[in-house]
């Protein structure tokens, strides 16, 4: 099993989302995140007082699936959230060495 | 410091004392807008005008305008909008998002506390005849608004510029209160995000008590040394803005900036809210402004016209202002602006035509703009949410184009048909007069009052507590 999970532009999240259904996806988890990287943030002026917001608004997606899955999942993902803008994010593909559904107790792939 | 503060008050008072006599004009009618001859006369048929006028009706004592009363009514509720929920919202939205609470406490809690000490002896000392420069305690605890509370009020009864008002003395005391409400509670904006509560409450009830109070009288009592000089200030530039600017000024530099002020980021919590604050203010400043004139009637109607060019003027001032300057039109800019519109115009409505309304809306604007956000951090004083930068400098701009712009006729009266204050340098030098008075006054009387409160309670937060935030170290409570 793979966890992968994905910095993404908020706005891009239908399409990420769109684009991991017809794969088999059963479920993902999204955050609303702050954080930087490359894309320099943006100046708010407030009577006067600028304050330079390096922090920008992002959206973290995480999703578990079958390892012979991810690499399609990446992929899907990758296309989906590109503009080809700096900005765009980043996906990270971690390991997992156990997963239990908590309703019916279903282990490892039976459960994701 | 203090102690030399303290010796050179009285001083201050006896020059200004001495001075009023030998400033003041010859035979000057009540000047501002609350009691001018000029409506009383033209509204109230039944209170001055000859029987001939109305043969059927005997010349009888003056009764209640109903027309007059119901407006005067009607506005009383718009002024109090304005601080609460109008004030509260525009400068919570302002504040961070851990202070947002205890910003709007301030304005509500001020209201309450002004309130009662208004009926207590404010009132009293800021409206019954007592001396020029302080009324009396004839009207502690309303003390006798009982006899003739059926019967217009007589202003200044028992003087020689005693104005005959159309609407009872308890509509009165209530349209007042709500200005004595909304003066400290704009204060407050100087003193955002630090001040503690126990402090906020001592230092606001001596404030109203001992400077607003006294100023109010000043300035619209019919034997007020400020009114006799001929000063003209028909909702209260100098009474409401100047003095709660100055005195934000005097908080700000008494307690010093914020933490991590110029270092921290200290956006707006939520600019929506005042959006909201601002547009409540714009539109109860309808009662503000035409509700000085205390009646129903043309006067009202001329302020009101004056009111709206000022603030519509002065929001496309700033924001045009702030577009050229910073590259962006922000909402702020905008809301601000039509607050500095509506103070610059407070003092010069009633009193001057539309045309030079949309000259003082886009000196307020500009000028506003200009020191809420470059003079401020020039000299280097906190005034988190320009109490100063706003009310203070707009105040002062709209009193001395007040004496600029003054159109005679509006101000006349029966003795004086060309009317008792007209624009040209005359007018400028007594409203210079005035402004300086109330800048002095109320300086150096917050100043004193600063340091009895920090005495007594302290006046700061903690570091930790300032860190923490106000909602929850003060209040116990947190947004969501």
């Amino acid at each position: 099993m793979k966890l992968i999970m994905a910095i993404i532009k908020p706005f891009k999240l239908d399409d990420v989302r769109e684009a991991l259904t017809p794969l088999g996806v059963q479920g993902l988890t999204v955050s609303e995140v702050k954080g930087f990287g490359r894309q320099k943030g943006q100046t708010e002026i407030y009577r006067g007082a600028e304050y330079h917001v390096n922090f920008l608004p992002k959206v973290k997606i995480e999703v578990a699936v079958p390892t012979d899955l991810a690499e399609q999942v990446v992929e899907a993902i990758i296309r989906a959230a590109h503009t080809g803008k700096i900005g765009d994010g980043k996906v990270f593909v971690m390991d997992v060495q156990r997963a239990v559904r908590i309703r019916t107790g279903e282990t490892d792939n039976e459960a994701l | 410091m203090m102690r030399m503060l303290r010796g050179v008050l009285p001083a201050l008072l006896l020059c200004l004392a001495l001075a009023a006599p030998a400033l003041a004009q010859p035979a000057p009618a009540p000047a501002q807008g609350q009691p001018n001859a000029a409506e009383t006369s033209s509204s109230s048929a039944t209170s001055a005008a000859p029987a001939a006028a109305a043969p059927a009706a005997p010349a009888a004592e003056p009764k209640v305008d109903t027309g007059d009363t119901a407006w005067m009514l009607s506005s009383t509720a718009l002024v109090l909008l304005m601080t609460i929920p109008g004030l509260a919202l525009f400068y919570a939205g302002m504040v961070r998002k851990k202070n947002v609470l205890a910003t709007m406490m301030q304005s509500f809690s001020i209201t309450a506390l002004v309130t009662v000490l208004w009926y207590v002896c404010g009132y009293s000392l800021a409206f019954t005849n007592g001396n020029p420069y302080v009324g009396d305690f004839s009207r502690v605890l309303l003390n006798g608004i009982w006899d003739g509370w059926d019967k217009p009020f007589n202003f200044g009864a028992g003087t020689d510029n005693a104005t005959q008002l159309t609407i009872p003395e308890t509509v009165y005391v209530m349209f007042q209160m709500t200005f004595a409400i909304i003066t400290p509670a704009l204060i407050a904006g100087a003193f955002a995000d630090r001040l503690k509560f126990s402090a906020l409450l001592i230092f606001i009830g001596l404030w109203s008590v001992l400077i607003y109070s006294p100023i109010a009288h000043w300035v619209w009592s019919p034997i007020g040394w400020v009114n006799a000089l001929g000063a003209a200030d028909f909702a209260g530039g100098t009474v409401v803005h100047i003095n709660a600017g100055v005195a934000g000024l005097v908080c700000a530099l008494v307690l010093g900036k914020r933490l991590g002020y110029g270092h921290d980021n200290m956006a707006p919590y939520n600019l929506a809210y005042a959006v909201m604050g601002a547009s409540l203010l714009w539109v109860g400043w309808f009662g503000f402004n035409a509700g000085s004139a205390v009646g129903a009637n043309g006067r009202a109607g001329m302020a009101m016209l004056a009111t709206q060019a000022a603030t519509a003027a002065a929001t496309l001032a700033w924001a045009f202002a702030e577009w050229i300057a910073k590259g962006k039109p922000s909402v702020l800019g905008a809301a601000s602006g039509a607050v500095a519109g509506l103070v610059a115009i407070t003092p010069a409505s009633g009193f001057v035509l539309p045309g030079p309304a949309i000259i003082i809306g886009i000196a307020a604007g500009v000028i506003c703009f200009w020191s809420a956000t470059s003079l401020k951090h020039l000299l280097g004083y906190d005034d988190s949410l320009d109490a100063f930068g706003v009310h203070g400098v707009g105040g002062i701009v709209g009193a001395l184009l007040t004496g600029v712009f003054a159109y005679g006729p509006l101000s006349g009266t029966s003795d004086h048909p060309e009317g008792v204050n007209i624009g040209g340098v005359h007018q400028l030098t007594v409203q210079c007069y005035a402004v300086l008075a109330t800048l002095v006054y109320s300086g150096i009387g917050s100043f004193i009052l600063l340091k009895i409160t920090d005495l007594l309670v302290g006046l700061r937060v903690k570091e930790e507590e300032e860190r923490e935030g106000l909602d929850v170290v003060l209040h116990g409570e947190r947004l969501g």
